[in-house]
């Protein structure tokens, strides 16, 4: 029910028993990601843009964005190191981008740039709990399966498209406003430029980026693609 | 009769001798790609990993002895020198596999390396501030806590080059050779990070005055006389030229009296020369490097205490690695 009876994780195929403990966030974000998916989807066919979907889904976003932190644990106790650190990169630059950025930065909140991530994401996220619950019932149809390894291919890209536009977009506001500005003197003798540490987070998505992208390729290859193993 | 029976007698013998001579020929595999690298025939039941190492590096002049290892499974533990081939169980044509620890170099030199920096860097800072902040620094007042601050730093790594060269004797003789970068981009990193901020001429002095820089200084000065005591006494643990390990316990010195409490009373001190000095500067960079410092000492200290657990059955019991009670 807990951690203790995780014995996997997200890409965990070794373990026998693939059992979740925390079903029940997981079948929540489930539903929410669908809906967040689903009024994405209505936005943009209705309004023919992906401007202005912040306005649409912005406090779902927030909600179960923040839950995605739960992952980190999930897979630490789970899991081999690397891939722990993968997934804490991966969940902090969505909260990042969720918090820091859509959030902080009104500027942005209308921008298309938060569309695309946000339907990146949503997409992502909506096979990815499917087939987490079709793995608790005891088997994961083909096609999830292939979908889950298969369409990061295009939707990692497309979600890093994003967020990198969305950053880049805020710099503007951040540098006028001084947002999150520690300047000295201080009592705790430290500052903090957010404008400048926007910019690393950017250059960050250079190292990080291709190691995510490597890594769900050779995930790719244990799960569906090369020569296939025995399946527990 | 007697003469079968003394046959017999010689006959067992020579098949003793034999079997105390067995030739065996050692077959090597790398360990992560299974790939066939050698064959090793000039070894005997009774030869050790290192003889197999001197083997190898007769084939292969690259790999000095200390940058090779051999396990018995590609996924297993590495071996001890001192292991023979006979102990280890294995067949007359075992397989041992062969891990590339990568190019090696000495402690000494790395812990130099990996202290000369922050020294370096801190002072560059306290003496140049025009260099950093603009020429109008150099003409600003300073307080006398940035002056304690840079002698305390200072103090810090100088006493450990001078323990580096003259104290410390080291089980292991080499290290990797990135080491050196990663350590060095610590320790030289967070040495700017920390004089940046302690030196620059908007620098606010500890709010409760005297008694906290004072207060500070003194735990600071505490934690490294008692860091010191520890390293006194883990030298004389070890007789030189020696990888001897024995249980340490406290000497005449007070100092090492942590010693019953916790199996790392040298990292106990350092975190409270670190939490002072963080203190005495009210300055939160020193701060992370206190928090980032402590949580690898405590690393260390788990791993140092599992292993002295391990090694004596005898191993004190209410001993913890760090926190004395607690950790």
């Amino acid at each position: 029910m807990i951690w203790s009876s995780v014995q996997g994780s997200p890409f965990c195929f070794a373990c026998k028993r693939y059992t979740c403990g925390n079903e029940y966030l997981h079948q929540l974000s489930f539903f929410s990601w669908s809906a967040i998916l689903l009024a994405v989807l209505n936005h943009v066919f209705s309004n023919q843009t992906l401007s202005g979907v912040y306005e649409v889904i912005g406090p779902l976003l927030n909600i179960f964005q923040t839950a995605a932190v739960l992952e980190i644990l999930h897979c630490a106790f789970g899991l081999v190191r690397s891939s722990v650190v993968l997934t804490a990169f991966q969940v902090f630059s969505r909260v990042f981008c969720t918090w820091a950025i859509a959030y902080s930065v009104t500027s942005v909140q209308g921008h298309y740039s938060v569309g695309i991530f946000v339907l990146a994401w949503a997409v992502t996220e909506v096979i990815r709990y499917a087939f987490y619950f079709f793995s608790l019932i005891g088997g994961v149809p083909y096609a999830i399966q292939w979908c889950r390894y298969t369409f990061f291919y295009v939707l990692y890209p497309f979600g890093v498209t994003g967020e990198l536009l969305a950053v880049y977009q805020s710099l503007a506001e951040v540098k006028q406003k001084k947002l999150y500005h520690l300047e000295l003197p201080n009592a705790a003798n430290f500052s903090f430029n957010f404008y400048y540490f926007l910019i690393f987070f950017m250059l960050m998505y250079i190292p990080v980026f291709p190691q995510l992208y490597f890594h769900m390729i050779a995930q790719r290859k244990k799960v569906i693609g090369g020569a296939k193993k025995k399946m527990p | 009769m007697a003469i079968t029976s003394v046959l017999q007698d010689v006959k067992k013998r020579k098949e003793a001798l034999s079997q105390e001579n067995v030739k065996y020929k050692v077959v090597v595999l790398h360990a992560k790609s299974g790939k066939s690298l050698a064959k090793l025939s000039n070894l005997t039941s009774n030869s050790t990993i290192l003889d197999v190492k001197r083997e190898y590096h007769k084939q292969f002049p690259k790999y000095y002895l200390s940058r090779q290892a051999f396990k018995v499974d590609p996924k297993g533990k590495l071996l001890k020198e001192n292991e023979t081939l006979k102990s280890l169980g294995l067949s007359k044509s075992p397989t041992l596999y062969f891990k590339d620890l990568g190019p090696q170099l000495g402690w000494t030199t790395v812990f130099l390396t990996e202290y000369t920096g922050p020294l370096l860097i801190y002072l560059i800072f306290y003496t140049r501030p025009a260099i950093i902040y603009g020429v109008a620094a150099a003409s600003e007042p300073r307080a006398s806590v940035v002056n304690i601050a840079c002698a305390c730093f200072s103090f810090h790594y100088i006493k450990r080059l001078l323990e580096t060269i003259f104290v410390h004797r080291f089980s292991n003789a080499t290290m990797p050779v990135r080491n050196i970068f990663k350590n060095s981009s610590y320790y030289w990193g967070f040495a700017a990070f920390i004089a940046y901020y302690i030196n620059h001429p908007l620098y606010t002095v500890p709010a409760y005055g005297d008694i906290q820089i004072y207060g500070g200084l003194a735990g600071f000065l505490f934690g490294e006389l008692g860091n010191f005591s520890i390293h006194m006494a883990l030298r004389n643990l070890r007789p030189p030229g020696t990888k001897e390990r024995r249980i340490p316990v406290p000497t005449s010195d007070p100092m090492t009296s942590l010693f019953s409490l916790v199996s790392c009373p040298n990292y106990t001190y350092e975190a409270i020369s670190w939490i002072s000095f963080s203190i005495m500067t009210q300055c939160l960079p020193a701060a992370l490097f206190t928090t980032c410092g402590f949580y690898q000492m405590a690393v260390w200290a788990l791993g140092k205490h599992r292993n002295y657990k391990k090694e004596f059955k005898d191993y004190p019991r209410k001993r913890k690695s760090i926190i004395p009670f607690l950790l």
